[in-house]
């Protein structure tokens, strides 16, 4: 994962599989950037995300819990199709900006 | 229904056999033909099962989790994912969506992923004996497109 973080904008670029197993080192890692730098915005971009269960939705709604209070905003870009059913089965656009992949077609990052 | 094809594993319930689990029983499930959509499906129904086992079937300790993975006649998949924990008191409750015992970084939505990524999900709980999730999903396939 790679981290591009100012004091306006942290933007983290997750990559490969997201479960249980890998979203811990993942949180630590992003929070880690979050109080450096206490951020405006936190984006979170799926382009290079290969799978994703719920714990990747848990990984988003706690990392807006931490924001939040900051008065920060919360974008999360470049869902694919399966990831962002399963991100609106959870109702998170009423949280977040979300969006989903632009002229990817679906399967070419599974 | 005539049974074409069935594997079985047991594996310990270590967080970092998530990926195993759900990429063997895609493995297995692709000599259908599914389509990319339908294996992620699978993945995603397969992950959230097992992840349940580790967190709250055997939360303070590492038990077994047992797979099940049999494909019946007209492409029918079944998939059989049982524990030996603690088990589920209300099933009823547990399947809610955002319906979690755990908060913090836990969605609450294992159960509503399954069953939006399945045809059908069974659910087998008694307390302190373990649970057994049973999930159906028949794979229409890359030529039934």
């Amino acid at each position: 994962m790679k981290i591009i973080a100012t004091q306006q904008r942290v933007t983290a670029f997750l990559d490969g599989e997201i479960d249980h197993h890998t979203a811990a080192a993942i949180r630590l890692e992003i929070d880690e950037e979050i109080q450096r730098n206490k951020p405006k915005t936190l984006k979170l971009d799926f382009a290079d995300v290969t799978f994703m269960d719920s714990s990747g939705v848990g990984l988003v709604m706690g990392r807006f819990r931490i924001i939040q209070p900051m008065g920060g905003k919360l974008i999360v870009s470049n869902l694919s199709p399966q990831i962002y059913k399963i991100m609106q089965l959870a109702g998170l656009e009423k949280i977040a900006k979300i969006s989903k992949r632009e002229d990817v077609s679906y399967g070419k990052n599974q | 229904m005539e049974k074409i094809n069935e594997i079985k594993m047991t594996l310990d319930s270590k967080s970092v056999n998530e990926g195993f689990a759900r990429s063997t029983v895609a493995a297995f499930v692709s000599q259908l033909d599914p389509t990319l959509e339908e294996i992620s499906d699978i993945k995603m129904a397969v992950s959230e099962a097992v992840t349940n086992c580790i967190v709250h079937a055997y939360p303070q300790s590492v038990g077994k989790i047992y797979i099940c993975v049999t494909i019946f006649q007209d492409a029918k998949v079944k998939i059989s994912i049982r524990d030996k924990g603690c088990g589920i008191i209300d099933v009823r409750q547990a399947m809610e969506p955002l319906f979690t015992t755990l908060g913090g970084e836990r969605a609450g939505l294992g159960f509503a992923v399954m069953e939006s990524f399945t045809d059908r999900i069974i659910v087998h709980s008694k307390p302190e004996k373990g649970t057994t999730v049973t999930m159906y999903k028949t794979i229409n396939g890359r030529a039934g497109q």
